[in-house]
């Protein structure tokens, strides 16, 4: 017999081999020092760094289905920090660095590749955008550069920059930090690093109600009993304002349906992150080798996690503009997420108006990017019972006062 | 018919597939495994199969697909591949089409259940749509052995065909698999059109998506055969056994000569009947039921089976014994049959483990859909004919017709116990096994962890019960974690060999039942489907529409470069003879002329795709007045006026103009971009808000041509062009609106201006936009573009929504309190207004700059900063919104939001692009005729 025939699976460098062991389901305790609602990238981040930075190690993470299966399983793993304002660069830049240390810190192979982001323009108004924002990003010592369509071609080659298209790529900004990682394996090295350091992580345990005693929360009422709680924090995105609701204030979120797809297994053509907000497509090629891409938002509120089909068609017929030798490609599979959004498309992140409660919520559509960054100042702030300085602008107040941290970006191109 | 597989020309049969052109060929290899590089070959018939994916180079390419349902047709060239595609480097200039349909009931799969319902549903008059993946009705009735009505299966099937081609109301669609089951009943399916054509005809797009909107549906799609997993499972000549048998007995190829056949239920059987009845000697049968199971495979130098290595099974469970080996070309599997409930999963339905099919079957019903046949694991003929007559009638009933069932043909299946040569050889034995209940087994445990590295649950993603072990090891207790863990089922073939397997094994290691474990949800498609189909025609200039103006060929005919603002085609600016250089420099000097034009003779320019929404009703005044921020209903009959609204955030959303026509019609403009925001704005506060308000809002956007007419000598202009219109400034006044015949055409005149100039808005019926538009420009006026336009408002401190503004500003910030009504009691965004942060003083707001060197036109999107050079973290004071080269002012200027503006007047900025610095000073925003002068001309 040859060699060949006999051959084991070796694993090649694009499939990583996981560490032996992650975690145990274990039985709840009767009260915790630390409940946090939702097992998703964010309720595990957290975990990880109360008990990392802070050694608050009794700690539960409760989630209703199995853990990070919610958005942390459905997003299109896109990691950046060229936000326009101030404070949402600090904190998406503070998850960035964290991201560059992640691997070793939390001694899991996450596949973080800094293969760098291109948002693309498409007409005047997104060419002043774009400058804008590579600027500010440079003054906040964020990674920026800003290309014309033929340095574009030099950084994608395989993108359509002939200025007869529909929509000629008029430029782009570029953050070479920029990148994607596996979303599974962060959760998983997440899960696994709270869980030795003695976290319980307990899945199909749904949350539907809490108990208070006179303004505090002393617990919460869940499927698998009641469980006590020295502090709650709920992290579970869109259904975050339904737990709100029973704890008796309003989260100001509507949460829609948006979807994302991948194709099969295809030979390396991209090898950098390219978005576009004008003709709604962003789209990589994982590890593996297949094409990951996201598509627009579902107008339509809801947490049925189907979206529509025809933004589909939409999302493919810009991307094969975008990238003419993506029309050979299949979508292999689609599904939905939900995004969970506020007023001014910027997170919620603090104390609650219940005492012992805190909330971290809001993210739409840039949670994944965030994780590390927001389990870190999130954990900070229910570690010290206030808010942590990165996470100081995004507290809920904010719809109150009016000091809004409006992500939106131009309302529309005019005149 | 000939064709090339990697390279080498080989000849099919009319009819083949591609796998079995190749089976027929001897071609044993036909891929090499994704990360092990072992080599795979054909291993099913149908959508199931893991291993045979190729690329076809012919008839435009297309990579990744199945070799099992790839049509072959004279000239076909594909070739291997190894687990990825391939997307080439050439452009695909293939068309794809898309089609709606609507219909009473959508079968899906025309075997014997689907075509039973769809003639039932059929005869009873409803509208039926029957779609089946391959090129000919029968599903598993395509070389079936039992005979209908007497008959070969074949027989009924064309008159099945026959007597459906002659119900008007049912469209049959063959090469059409049904890729997604959305909400309310609509559903998806790809029809294959020309790339299965060796020749097509050029106007035949190559697939075709539909979109239909069933009222019923009757999922009749099927079953997959299930394999069972064991050592060194994945060798080329391992293949399912109901997969060998049709190979065998539709398409007359003998998929080996010696044949091992290992099951776990009767299927295998009569696989193993059937293959000896065509001529494959079958060396043994290993039955899990009798206590005999495959424990290993033997291959030659090139890793192609040559034996199969068969256990007794001990009482517990794993393999007893000293395997005996028996020489084979074939080892037929199989572990039981897996309905299709990928359709009714993803239409919300829920499954549940059955022991008596031992399978997954649908359990409970989430939309008006119903499976029939294999498909909910009616395994048996007859009664899947049954089952789906009277499914098919049922929903024809549910939908308001009158059903009675089709006539169905009686059904002799081939005996088990029959006497055939068959019975003289070791398979005779298995005979006796036939009529006993599945056994629900999915894996034949390895001798040891080494070999558990070659039993392959997945073989696309070549991973093994090694894999799974260490997932569960891990922790991991949910098939969802294990998928992700391993990668089992998310291959190209989404598991359709390998999930089930998967959670079998997770069941078992857990000591959980297979409802409790589950399967991971099946999402659509069904099968992939190509971008290129999705995109259909939405490509090159399709793909978004162009809006163009009644104007516009004459803007191209005057070279005039265009800007693309929302979906419009805008003119950027009008370039003459003589003005050239780079692009950059023929637009300054044009612009620099145009804008001189403006200001000092009269200039025009195409505004027609300023938003344009009429409104009208009794309460249109109180609806304006709490939109806008300022007062409306005061407004009367032949005025117009300025109005900016808010969104709820107190932030500026859009501005404009409302013209009062008459007293209960109102025109309102908005910004280009902003047309379709803005009448969705208004009628969400309509619909949602106040339903009591008697409003009725249409967009009359392109009703209208409009021609702004700018410049000292435009009131002269217009007098010449309108001779019955009194244009004095004393009864013509700014912000009035007159009708009037212009340049003989019927035309609606608002003085409007955007400039500060004197100026004149003039609408006319688009159709007759183009004639107006000759008219003024015969009367010697300059044309100008969009460029210029911008240029001329900026010198007047005129803001434009989306340029100045991004979400984050209110009125007051831009200056514009004044427009704001301090009286009404309320208005869309005004509570907002009061808010601490958005009332305090302080905040970003509207400032003019000028360049310290008077030559450096700042770059629109650069930060300014106190000081050079910046550092980083610098914190910023605000941002370059508008820039430009002024011909008035004999410099360049700028605009900008800088915190505390109003009050920094005099101060010296940094303007900071990229490594660019450059001082300005903050002036006041309006640089060109403070008092106001020259709007009167």
């Amino acid at each position: 017999m040859s060699e060949r025939s006999e051959r084991t699976v070796r694993r090649s460098d694009e499939t990583p081999e996981h560490p032996d062991f992650l975690w145990r389901d274990p039985e709840p305790r009767r009260h915790y020092d630390v409940v946090i609602v939702g097992a998703g990238g964010h309720g595990l981040a957290t975990a990880y760094y109360l008990a990392k930075n802070h050694g608050i190690t009794d700690v539960a993470v409760l989630e209703r289905g199995w853990l990070a299966g919610g958005n942390m399983a459905r997003n299109t793993t896109i990691i950046r920090s060229n936000y326009l304002w101030d404070e949402s660069a600090a904190i998406y830049e503070h998850a960035l660095k964290l991201w560059e240390g992640l691997e070793d810190d939390l001694g899991y192979p996450i596949r973080f590749s800094q293969r760098g982001v291109l948002n693309l323009a498409h007409n005047l108004g997104d060419v002043r955008e774009g400058r804008r924002r590579v600027n500010a990003n440079r003054l906040n010592g964020v990674d920026a550069e800003w290309l014309t369509p033929d340095e574009v071609k030099k950084v994608c080659p395989i993108l359509n920059t002939s200025p007869d298209v529909r929509y000629p790529v008029l430029g782009a900004t570029f953050q070479p930090r920029a990148g994607i990682a596996k979303h599974d394996y962060v959760a998983w090295g997440f899960a696994r690093g709270a869980y030795q350091r003695g976290v319980d992580l307990i899945q199909n345990c749904e949350v539907h109600g809490f108990r208070r005693d006179g303004e505090r929360v002393v617990g919460v009422e869940t499927s698998r009993g009641f469980i006590g709680a020295g502090a709650v924090a709920l992290s579970a995105a869109g259904h975050t304002s339904v737990l709100a609701e029973q704890l008796g204030f309003r989260l100001p979120l509507q949460s829609h349906p948006l979807q994302a797809l991948v194709s099969e297994l295809l030979e390396q053509v991209l090898d950098t992150v390219v978005m576009s907000n004008s003709v709604h497509v962003y789209v990589s090629q994982a590890h593996k080798g297949e094409l990951v891409l996201g598509a627009g938002i579902d107008a339509y509120n809801g947490y049925g996690q189907r979206g529509s089909f025809h933004v589909i068609e939409q999302q493919m017929a810009a991307a094969v503009e975008l990238f003419p030798i993506f029309s050979r490609a299949h979508v292999l599979r689609t599904w939905g997420g939900i995004v969970d959004v506020s007023p001014d498309a910027s997170p919620i992140i603090g104390r609650a108006p219940v005492d012992g409660v805190y909330v971290n919520c809001g993210w739409g559509t840039g949670g994944f990017k965030a994780t590390p960054g927001v389990g870190w100042v999130y954990a900070d702030t229910i570690a010290h019972g206030r808010p942590h300085p990165l996470a100081e602008p995004f507290a809920l107040e904010r719809f109150v006062t009016g000091a809004l941290i409006d992500e939106h970006g131009a309302a529309a191109v005019a005149h | 018919m000939r064709f090339v597989f990697d390279g080498r020309e080989h000849i099919a049969e009319p009819g083949d597939t591609l796998a079995a052109a190749l089976l027929r060929n001897g071609v044993r290899i036909v891929a090499t495994s994704l990360y092990a590089g072992r080599p795979r070959g054909v291993f099913g018939i149908g959508a199931e199969e893991p291993n045979a994916y190729v690329h076809v180079d012919s008839g435009g390419g297309e990579t990744m697909l199945r070799a099992t349902q790839v049509e072959v047709y004279d000239g076909l060239r594909a070739r291997s591949l190894a687990g990825k595609g391939d997307l080439g480097t050439e452009p695909d200039t293939a068309r794809y089409d898309k089609t709606h349909a609507h219909c009473d009931v959508l079968v899906v799969g025309a075997g014997p259940a689907g075509l039973a319902a769809a003639l039932a549903a059929g005869a009873s008059g409803a509208r039926v749509i029957l779609a089946d993946e391959q090129p000919a009705l029968g599903g598993g009735l395509l070389g079936a052995r039992a005979l209908l009505d007497g008959a070969p299966a074949a027989d009924w099937l064309a008159a099945a065909a026959a007597r459906l081609a002659a119900m008007p109301e049912v469209r049959v669609l063959p090469r059409t698999t049904v890729t997604g089951y959305h909400d309310h009943n609509y559903l998806t399916a790809v029809e294959r059109r020309a790339d299965c054509l060796a020749d097509p005809p050029p106007h035949m797009a190559r697939q075709r998506l539909w979109h239909i909107r069933a009222r019923q549906v009757v999922l009749a799609a099927g079953a997959h055969e299930r394999p069972i997993a064991f050592a060194d499972n994945d060798r080329p000549g391992v293949m399912l056994a109901g997969a060998a048998a049709s190979y065998a007995w539709r398409h007359g190829v003998l998929p080996g000569r010696r044949a091992v056949v290992f099951g776990a239920h009767d299927g295998a059987l009569v696989a193993a009947r059937d293959l000896a009845d065509a001529g494959v000697e079958v060396a043994a049968l290993a039955d899990v039921r009798d206590g005999s199971v495959v424990v290993g495979t033997e291959a030659d130098a090139d890793g192609v089976l040559t034996a199969a290595l068969i256990a007794p099974l001990g009482a517990d469970g794993r393999p007893a014994g000293a395997p005996e080996r028996v020489g084979c070309d074939l080892l037929a599997v199989s572990g039981g049959w897996d309905p299709a409930v990928h359709l009714c999963s993803q239409s919300g339905g829920r499954l549940a483990w059955s022991d008596e099919v031992a399978a997954f079957v649908p359990a409970t019903s989430a939309q008006q859909e119903r499976s029939v046949g294999a498909a909910r694991g009616t395994f048996d003929l007859a009664a899947a004919l049954a089952e789906g007559s009277d499914a098919g009638a049922q929903a024809a009933e549910a939908t308001g017709f009158q059903g009675s069932g089709a006539e169905l043909p009686t059904v002799e299946s081939v005996p088990m116990d029959r006497q055939s040569p068959a019975d003289e050889r070791p398979f005779g034995a298995g005979r006796a096994l036939a009529g006993r209940p599945p056994a629900a087994f999915f894996c034949v445990e390895p001798a040891d962890e080494a070999a558990a590295g070659r039993v392959f649950v997945d073989l696309q993603r070549d991973a093994t019960l090694r894999d799974l072990r260490r997932a569960v090891g891990a922790g991991m207790t949910s098939s969802e974690h294990v998928k992700r863990y391993t990668t089992i089922g998310t291959a190209a073939d989404q598991g359709r060999t390998s999930g089930v397997l998967a959670v079998g094994l997770l069941a078992n290691v857990l000591g959980r039942s297979m409802t409790d474990v589950g399967t991971t949800t099946y999402r659509p498609p069904y099968t992939p489907m190509s971008f290129a189909l999705l995109a259909g025609r939405d490509r090159g200039r399709l793909a978004d529409p162009e809006r163009i103006t009644a104007l516009h060929a004459w803007h191209e005919a005057r070279g005039a470069p265009f800007e693309d603002v929302g979906q419009w085609k805008r003119p950027w600016y009008f370039p003459q003879p003589g003005e050239t250089g780079q692009p950059q420099d023929t637009m300054e000097q044009a612009v620099l002329r145009e804008c001189r034009a403006a200001r000092e003779d009269v200039a025009a320019m195409d505004a027609s795709t300023l938003g344009k929404i009429e409104l009208q009703g009794a309460d249109v005044g109180e609806f304006l007045d709490r939109i806008y921020t300022g007062v409306f209903s005061a407004l009367k009959v032949g005025r117009c006026k300025y109005g900016v609204m808010c969104a709820a955030d107190g932030m500026v959303l859009d501005d404009g103009t409302v013209s009062r026509l008459s007293e209960g019609r109102w025109l309102m403009t908005t910004t280009t971009g902003n047309a379709g925001v803005v009448l969705d704005w208004l009628e969400e506060w309509l619909q949602t808000e106040w339903p009591s308000l008697d409003v009725r809002c249409t967009s009359v956007t392109e009703q209208w041509a409009t021609v702004a007419l700018v410049g000292p000598r435009s009131r002269e202009v217009l007098a010449g062009l309108a001779p019955d219109l009194d244009v004095s400034n004393e009864s013509f006044r700014f912000m009035d609106f007159r009708e009037a015949e212009v340049a003989g055409l019927p035309a609606r005149v608002f003085r409007i201006s955007f400039s500060g100039e004197l100026a004149y808005e003039i609408n006319t019926p688009s159709w007759y936009g183009l004639a107006l538009w000759q008219a003024v420009m015969a009367a010697g006026v300059t044309p100008y573009g969009t460029e210029t336009m911008h240029v001329l408002r900026a010198e007047k401190g005129f803001v434009i929504v989306g340029q100045e503004t991004d979400g984050t500003v209110t009125p007051q910030d831009l200056g514009m309190g004044w427009a704001v009504s301090k009286k009404k009691p309320d208005f869309v965004g005004k509570r907002s207004h009061q808010r601490a942060d958005t009332a305090r003083a302080g905040r970003k707001q509207l400032v003019g700059l000028l360049p310290d060197d008077a030559r450096t036109v700042l770059a629109e999107g650069a930060q300014l900063v106190t000081g050079p050079p910046p550092t980083p973290p610098t914190p910023t004071h605000g941002h370059v919104t508008s820039s430009y080269r002024s011909a008035a002012l004999e410099r360049p200027f700028a605009l900008a939001m800088v915190i505390d503006g109003a009050a920094r007047h005099g101060e010296t900025l940094y303007a900071v692009d990229g490594d660019q610095v450059t001082p300005v000073t903050v002036v006041e925003p309006v640089r060109y005729d403070k008092e106001g002068a020259r709007r009167d001309g």
